[in-house]
């Protein structure tokens, strides 16, 4: 949002008081990651159930819309109209916090995601460290909402997921870790910068061996961190009838449901910046050649000036990212759809037993290969 | 006391005294007591289990019955014997083919009538396409169970095909009511044997796309494997039939050992063999054996069927039995193999037009009684498979 907040300083910039300035943007701000978020989520509860439908030899939604890409919106409304029950049990205050934390969480976790090459929400240098940072904190609303709910397979749901991120947040902070080693920085923007050579093929995957492993190992931390089969354990929908969302109804129901949605999305974000290129792909590439990088170039009045002939280039760096990231989340439901789910103690077992000293392993010998690169040709 | 603590007599606290200053407190939660259903999406109908865990352990476990309760015996001793026929749809409707058989079969060994051959083989067919859609059932539910939804789909598409098949032959798709005391209701329709033919073709391939899919699947093995072992005496001493005991290694089918209908010539003919499980995948008995044996007797029922097809015979479809029955004196048994296990039908006739005695020996009743000595000891997410791999139909257990 930094290049509209740009445009605005630079033609009323002046005129405004620093106060109203900084009220714009955190509004700007909020606005646009809320809506982003909704789109998001909308898009992928579209996207599973038509993935899902044609895995299962049906067709999906199909009468709300061209292939029922209304879906979303006329189940967004049901939801709005539902009766917003709490059981009686229940603790009030808890049960009706713990929905805004998780989704707060997760659009808080957003404002590091940038979405194209000069227009971010917040350029933060330790994305990385943020956005895990906030995705761990809607733990504590899913087993704040299992225990206000007072229900006995509800508090089974919080448990199972308080066990299972905990497990599974070693191996996806440390797997992450081996392309941060590489590229030496922990900010998503500059991190997907320095993949541009090679016509923007020069991705992190291909760059260092212990890359692809460290890859499926994020991968598969990615999925029992957002919750997704075969790690569902704490929704398990046979076993615990709904997991931590059994007493929920109607439109905080779907705040879980959205927060799933964003959170798969986001995990898919990190994998693609730090894995698959992040921006750059040949298409970027010749954009950039073609239309120019930079928004903001120094005027022949020496005074900053938006470009706006870069434009095209970032539309077509934020659409590859967004292109990547839905292709993780695609890979996540098409898992989703064909892969029973696994058992509790297996779970526990994958997560410390072997994912964590694998992803170790995946440091050590990533940091070797690029200190014996570095030994024998420099730099 | 107060009515606290009475309520969790599980409770206790143990304080130790070890040495000076030293103080060991060893507090026990009490178990955590769940009710697993009666509106559960893993019971498979209405049952409850009263389920006692420590945290993810299942300590202790008892099942609930009598919520589908239809008093379904006593009305077979009200009503006409051609008139309780569709009562016996009712009690496993995965299976009402079998069932009606069943029933059949018990009046028809009092009344000593002489079932036509076409009839004998068309009865045959649809007893072995019933058990075939029952056991898709099964096994699709088996995988929503353990997590695995799309497999369900899959075996739901095969299902409906056998389901249009029935529905050709006798209008219905569930309760068919089909087999009737003395043959059937009526002669299949014109094409229905070259479907039939067509369906055996189709479901071969289809049947080895569960096996790649989700039988031999890694997650699904490890999760069914090594649990709720059910060993050969326990399996002989709790009475399991139908792919329950032949899971625990027992060789023991009813249409080979207690042949009925054309089954022996069948047999002898060699056209089917019997699947007992080996424990491949983990010890005897366990959950994977259980739905390994499920689905290897899919293909058997389809050599069934084919051998059938190949040997049908034209003529009469139901023998010469008046419309108002009525039974000569005396009592009869015949147990047949359901898919889930040995249905007896017990019928006592005083040579009226109604039954005096109705007694259903129901294989989901007898086969859900070991539920409660092998769920102790596992996991929640294991008991639900173990419940699964039992696959009982609550509408007979209640009947």
């Amino acid at each position: 949002m930094n290049f509209f907040l740009e445009g605005i300083y630079q033609t009323v910039g002046e005129h405004l008081p620093m106060w109203l300035m900084m009220l714009i943007a955190a509004v700007t701000g909020i606005a646009v990651v809320l809506g982003m978020v909704s789109l998001i989520a909308m898009f992928s509860v579209w996207l599973e159930r038509k993935v899902s439908g044609h895995i299962q030899c049906r067709y999906g939604p199909m009468y709300v819309g061209w292939h029922g890409w209304l879906q979303s919106i006329a189940d967004g409304v049901k939801l709005l109209l539902k009766e917003d029950m709490i059981p009686r049990d229940a603790d009030r205050v808890l049960f009706m916090l713990a929905p805004g934390l998780v989704l707060a969480a997760i659009l808080g976790a957003f404002a590091a995601y940038p979405l194209s090459p000069g227009i971010w929400f917040g350029d933060i240098d330790l994305g990385v460290f943020m956005i895990i940072a906030f995705s761990s904190m809607t733990t504590i609303g899913v087993v704040m909402a299992g225990w206000a709910s007072n229900s006995k397979w509800t508090i089974y749901g919080s448990m199972r997921e308080a066990a299972q991120v905990v497990a599974y947040e070693i191996p996806l902070g440390i797997s992450l870790l081996v392309p941060v080693m590489v590229a030496g920085t922990f900010n998503l923007r500059e991190a997907s910068a320095l993949q541009a050579d090679w016509f923007g093929m020069k991705w992190f995957l291909f760059t260092n061996p212990f890359m692809l492993p460290a890859f499926v190992l994020f991968f598969i931390a990615a999925l029992a961190e957002t919750k997704r089969a075969p790690f569902d354990l704490p929704e398990a929908e046979s076993e615990l009838v709904a997991g931590f969302m059994t007493e929920y109804s109607g439109i905080r129901w779907s705040f879980f449901f959205m927060e799933e949605y964003a959170a798969m999305f986001l995990m898919s974000a990190l994998g693609a910046v730090f894995f698959l290129g992040g921006f750059e792909s040949p298409l970027t590439h010749f954009a950039g050649e073609f239309f120019g990088k930079e928004l903001v170039v120094v005027g022949a009045s020496g005074a900053k000036e938006l470009n706006f002939a870069a434009i095209p280039y970032h539309l077509v760096a934020a659409v590859t990212l967004i292109a990547k990231c839905f292709f993780g989340v695609f890979l996540m439901m098409w898992l989703r759809w064909t892969l029973p789910r696994v058992r509790i103690d297996q779970v526990m077992t994958m997560g410390y037993k072997y994912l964590t000293p694998l992803s170790l392993l995946c440091v050590l010998g990533a940091a070797l290969w690029e200190a014996g690169k570095h030994a024998l040709f420099g730099s | 006391m107060t009515r606290e603590t009475q309520s969790t007599p599980a409770a206790s606290t143990r304080v130790q005294r070890l040495g000076a200053g030293e103080l060991s407190v060893d507090i026990r939660t009490p178990d955590l007591e769940v009710n697993f259903g009666p509106q559960h999406p893993a019971t498979h109908g209405v049952m409850r289990i009263l389920m006692r865990a420590d945290g993810e352990l299942v300590t202790g476990a008892q099942p609930h019955l009598g919520y589908l309760h239809r008093c379904a015996e006593k009305i077979g001793e009200n009503v006409e014997w051609l008139q309780y026929l569709p009562y016996t749809d009712r009690y496993d409707y995965l299976a009402s083919m079998n069932n009606n058989l069943g029933y059949s079969l018990a009046v028809e060994a009092l009344l000593g009538v002489e079932i036509p051959r076409r009839a004998t083989l068309i009865r045959i067919i649809c007893a072995e396409l019933n058990r075939i859609g029952s056991h898709l059932v099964a096994f699709g539910t088996y995988g929503l169970d353990i997590g695995a939804f799309t497999p369900f789909l899959y075996t739901f598409r095969e299902r409906e095909w056998m389901m249009a098949l029935f529905e050709k032959i006798c209008g219905a798709r569930l309760t068919y009511s089909y087999i009737r005391i003395g043959g059937l209701f009526n002669d299949a329709p014109p094409g229905w044997f070259e479907e039939v033919s067509r369906f055996c073709d189709v479901f071969e391939q289809k049947w080895q796309e569960y096996v790649d899919l989700l039988l031999v699947n890694q997650i699904y093995v490890k999760r069914t494997a090594n649990i709720g072992i059910i060993s050969r005496e326990m399996a002989l001493d709790f009475g399991l039939t139908g792919p329950m005991v032949r899971g625990s290694g027992i060789d023991w089918d009813l249409r080979r050992d207690m042949p009925y209908m054309c089954y022996d010539e069948i047999w002898r003919a060699g056209a089917f063999k019997i699947p007992v499980a080996r424990g491949e995948m983990g010890a005897l008995g366990d959950c994977w054996d259980r739905s390994w044996v499920r689905v290897m007797e899919m293909i058997e029922s389809i050599k069934i069927v084919r051998w059938c097809l190949d040997n049908m015979v034209e003529g009469p479809v139901i023998a010469d039995i008046p419309k108002t029955l009525k039974v000569p004196l005396g009592e009869a048994y015949v147990g047949i193999e359901n898919p889930r296990g040995e249905l007896g039908h017990y019928v006592v006739s005083d040579g009226g037009k109604v039954s005096i005695r109705t007694r259903v020996r129901g294989p989901s009743f007898c086969n859900l009684a070991v539920l409660e000595d092998i769920l102790p000891g596992s996991l929640v997410g294991d008991a639900i498979a173990i419940i699964g791999s039992t696959d009982i139909v609550v509408g007979e257990t209640d009947r």
